[in-house]
């Protein structure tokens, strides 16, 4: 009973002092609000870092307010107003009571970048304080950049009440920093350095060598020694997030390249229409979202596990019909295939064009594939992650196809010895048409992971086509591992020269090395062994 | 020796090619220049640099023929060869040009004065010379083509392998001459030229003789693949597309002929880039476009590989039909290439001049066994006779 009284009366008295503070904080902000509408730029700026300041819940919609262009006020200067709903009317700042007697020339009070810069700065302040957790979060994300030491006493508030443990970690980071730039002691200066450096990142190694200049002496040797092992902890993420880029390139390479590997490496075809088989797939992609989105809208984001069996099957079917209707007849004569197949490549391009227009589509993510995770000093992204586990994926599958099924023990038996294939009761002809059929659906499977990272466009294929044919002979012609091996090597060496000479410049590079490699070995890093002279 | 070599006897056709093309070179631009508009054989200044340009384009198709259709390699690079020459001429077109650029500098070209550069790069210099560009127009391709074919030649790189890094070689410098840092003018190359040796590129006159030029150049060329195929290294390099490794355990130096035909053909398509660049009036890295490079291929295909005049009427015929047919379905060129691509190596694998070739051969054939086998019936029956003649004594007797 006596706690319950006790309760009770402590919230009385909390509320109505809450009350009086209210009332009597919005009669103190008043002159502030109406110091708004001055003349001058920077005491407006002033005016909104002591509105910022004042701790009024009122202030961060007043703000709000004036950064939308709904406050008026007198051109000479005076009273503010808020638009009313209708035109002519204002209504009080503060209580949003429709205004009686309000002046003739109110004008809307004009805004420049800087007023813009304080008013952003003063509403996150505001919600440093906010209940909502994200807002905090970003609000102490913008303190750490900002880090003014006026938000010290602030931020010291937000901190004692914070519980969540990420936000309260930035905002002692911020409250550091801050500490760093005022004359606090030196004992409390270490303790933020340390603070600092904890947090390793690169964000943490700017605050720190700008902090080095006006540090006192005693401090300048930690501060170093700090900024030397955050140098040398990001120089290794740095190589351990080149190596994951250049895993992401080379599994997209080796989506690529893999169904090349099949028809360039085990048929001996050169398909140049490959890339655009890849493209169909991409498309493939887009016709299934749309339908999806248009059947069940509900599924949207499962319309991928839909689009790769679509695309295998499709572009599948599309490279048997071109082996049956236009390559079978050009075995033993590949640089006729090579013209054959540009042709069929272009078109294929211009026809979908025709169809689909020659912009870009939209491909959506699905929410699982979109977004980024941190691990350590590595950022990595779903959508590249998931690549990587899907070429893998198409890659061992595609091994087991060949090694352990009966179709792909014809299949190799084919490619050893097409005749003694033959008088052993296989059928060649179905067997190079499905063969054929394999590598485009792998190549159909490639375009629906690239319409995830890539334009959906008609020219999708042409960027991709010469390099798979790089990783493949590269990697060694008839040899999927070559073609993994080279797909994961070059995709790694190129984002390993890339700081050093730049996009493009790494890539002509890394031409320039494959066209001096095919020098040293003509047939690439596996190559099968064999006594032909020629082939 | 050479001389002995250009004007030994040649093929009938060709030499009636050479008076026809010599023909055109005299005839085209008079009818441009002297003939009255109204008349029915004047020819319209917009067809002149027009023609010019297939006559560049079958140049360029030539110089394919003679590695591809006489040795054997498909080069999926000729157009880097073409455009390298255009580039070198693009180059003194370029310093011709001197102040009267927009930023009226008398040393660098516009672009550079855009992008802030101070002095011209020292691959730069000389280009002012029309004689040290047209020296660069025969090394630059011709050099390239040395060192490229030296190291894959050298190392057996052949066939398909050969065609991809060709690729990868115009590729690379595709890539390369859009970077602005190279010098080059990046992506959008050299243009606006205002005068050749003197005259204005865009005169009347200056593309008349521009295009006749292109077409004695045409002529020489033929000549000079002529001359080669025909001689006794002609013969050998036809063992080599044929049969490489048997020509080399023969004791022929198999790397050194490929590497001496294919950097003849790169000099030559390198003479037929300079000649298209002030025709068309620019040169930008889209020239190095892989896709470029294998439409080349088609227009050889499509005339007749093998053969010396089949890819000029290739590249004639098929960029004309390319001209009717962007202006009237522009949809529908890249159906109709590509169509063209399967047809001709599905239909036309010797391509027209080949197929017509082979026609008139069988036909000479069936016209000899003919003869022979009347020449064989008369003989027969005559002997028939003789016999009929001697056993009709015995029937007397």
């Amino acid at each position: 009973m006596y706690r319950a009284i006790q309760t009770f009366l402590v919230a009385f008295c909390l509320l109505v002092s809450c009350l009086a503070t209210g009332l009597r904080a919005q009669e103190d902000i008043r002159p502030l609000i109406d110091a708004l509408g001055s003349t001058a730029f920077p005491q407006k700026i002033e005016a909104v870092k002591a509105l910022a300041a004042s701790g009024d819940p009122k202030v961060g919609e007043i703000l709000q307010n004036l950064s939308d262009g709904k406050l008026y006020a007198p051109k000479t200067g005076g009273t503010v107003y808020l638009e009313g709903p209708a035109d002519g009317a204002y209504l009080d700042v503060l209580t949003g009571a429709p205004a009686t007697e309000v002046p003739e020339n109110l004008a809307k009070i004009k805004l420049n970048n800087g007023l813009r810069g304080a008013i952003g700065a003063a509403l996150s302040q505001l919600t440093l304080l906010s209940p909502d957790r994200s807002a905090r979060l970003v609000a102490s994300q913008d303190l750490l950049k900002d880090a003014n030491p006026d938000n010290l006493d602030l931020l010291n508030s937000a901190l004692a009440g914070e519980k969540d443990a990420e936000v309260k970690a930035t905002m002692e980071a911020a409250r550091a920093v801050i500490l760093l730039k005022t004359d606090a002691s030196a004992e409390e200066k270490k303790a933020a350095i340390d603070m600092i450096a904890a947090r390793g990142n690169r964000d943490a190694l700017t605050i720190l060598t700008a902090a080095l200049d006006n540090a006192p002496d005693e401090l300048k040797p930690a501060i170093e020694q700090n900024i030397s092992s955050i140098k040398g902890s990001l120089a290794m993420w740095d190589v351990a997030q080149n190596i994951w880029y250049g895993l992401s390139l080379g599994s997209v390479l080796l989506l690529a390249a893999i169904g090349l590997a099949i028809t360039f490496g085990v048929m001996g075809i050169i398909n140049m229409a490959h890339g655009e088989m890849v493209m169909l797939g991409a498309y493939t992609t887009y016709v299934v979202q749309q339908t999806i989105a248009a059947v069940a809208p509900g599924m949207t984001d499962f319309s991928l596990a839909f689009a790769v069996p679509a695309a295998f099957l499709f572009t599948g079917l599309v490279g048997v019909g071109i082996e049956r209707s236009v390559i079978r007849w050009l075995y033993g004569r590949p640089l006729e295939t090579l013209l054959a197949t540009w042709g069929i490549s272009l078109i294929l391009q211009q026809a979908i064009r025709t169809i689909f227009g020659p912009t870009n589509r939209q491909v959506d993510n699905p929410s699982w594939m979109s977004g980024a995770f941190e691990f350590g000093g590595l950022a990595i992204t779903y959508n590249r992650m998931w690549i990587i586990v899907f070429s893998l994926g198409v890659f061992v599958a595609l091994l087991l196809l060949l090694k352990r099924s009966k179709f792909g023990l014809q299949m190799r038996a084919v490619t050893q010895n097409r005749r003694m294939a033959s008088s052993m009761g296989i059928r060649t002809p179905w067997v190079d048409a499905l063969t054929f059929g394999l590598g485009s659906g792998i190549a159909g499977m490639a375009g629906v992971a690239l319409s995830q990272i890539d334009n959906v466009s008609p020219n999708l294929g042409q960027n991709y086509i010469i390099d798979s044919f790089m990783v493949v002979v590269f990697g060694g012609v008839g040899n999927l591992w070559g073609t993994l091996v080279g797909a994961l090597t070059l995709g790694i060496a190129n984002k390993f020269l890339e700081p050093y000479a730049g996009a493009v410049l790494g890539k002509i590079l890394i031409l320039i090395f494959i066209i001096l490699f095919i020098q040293r070995r003509p047939r690439g890093l596996f190559a099968l062994k064999g006594r032909a002279v020629e082939q | 020796m050479i001389t002995q070599m250009l004007f030994s006897r040649h093929e009938k056709k060709t030499v009636w090619a050479v008076f026809l093309i010599l023909l055109a070179a005299a005839l085209v631009p008079l009818a441009n220049l002297l003939i009255p508009e109204d008349s029915p054989f004047h020819v319209p200044a917009y067809l002149v640099p027009l023609l010019g340009k297939y006559l560049c384009y079958a140049l360029l198709a030539l110089a394919l023929d003679l590695v591809w259709g006489y040795c054997g390699i498909l080069s999926l690079g000729h157009g880097a060869f073409f455009a390298l020459g255009g580039y070198a001429m693009g180059m003194y077109l370029m310093r011709q040009i001197g102040d009267r650029g927009v930023y009226a500098n008398p040393l660098l070209p516009d672009f550079m004065v855009f992008l802030n550069w101070n002095e011209l790069p020292w691959y730069w210099y000389g280009f002012n010379h029309f004689a040290f560009a047209a020296l660069m127009v025969l090394l630059v391709p011709g050099l390239l083509a040395f060192v490229f074919g030296w190291f894959a030649f050298r190392s057996r790189v052949t066939g398909v392998y050969l065609s991809i890094i060709t690729q990868a070689m115009t590729y690379a410098l595709l890539l390369a001459f859009f970077r602005n840092e190279m010098g080059f003018g990046g992506n959008n190359g050299l243009t606006d030229f205002k005068e050749i040796l003197g005259f204005n590129v865009q005169a009347g006159g200056t593309r008349a003789a521009l295009f006749a030029a292109t077409a004695v150049a045409l002529a020489l060329a033929l000549v000079l693949s002529s001359a080669i195929v025909r001689s006794k290294y002609g013969k050998v390099l036809v063992g080599v597309r044929d049969a490489e490794s048997r020509t080399r355990f023969l004791g022929y130096r198999v790397e050194n002929m490929k590497l001496f035909i294919f950097t003849v053909s790169a000099m030559m398509a390198g003479v037929a880039g300079a000649l298209y660049v002030p025709q068309v009036g620019i040169i930008n890295p889209g020239e190095f476009a892989p896709a470029n490079s294998i439409e080349v291929v088609i227009w050889t295909a499509v005339g007749g590989r093998g053969t010396l005049i089949g890819p000029i009427i290739g590249a004639i015929l098929v960029n004309f039909g390319k001209s009717i047919f962007t202006a009237a379905f522009p949809e529908f060129w890249l159906f109709a290439l590509g169509a063209l691509f399967v047809a001709t190596t599905l239909f036309l694998p010797k391509g027209v001049v080949g197929t017509v070739q082979q026609f008139l051969a069988r036909r000479n054939e069936q016209k000899k066994a003919d003869a022979v086998e009347q020449a064989y019936q008369d003989k027969a029956a005559a002997k028939a006779d003789s016999q009929l003649a001697t056993l009709e004594p015995q029937a007397a007797e």
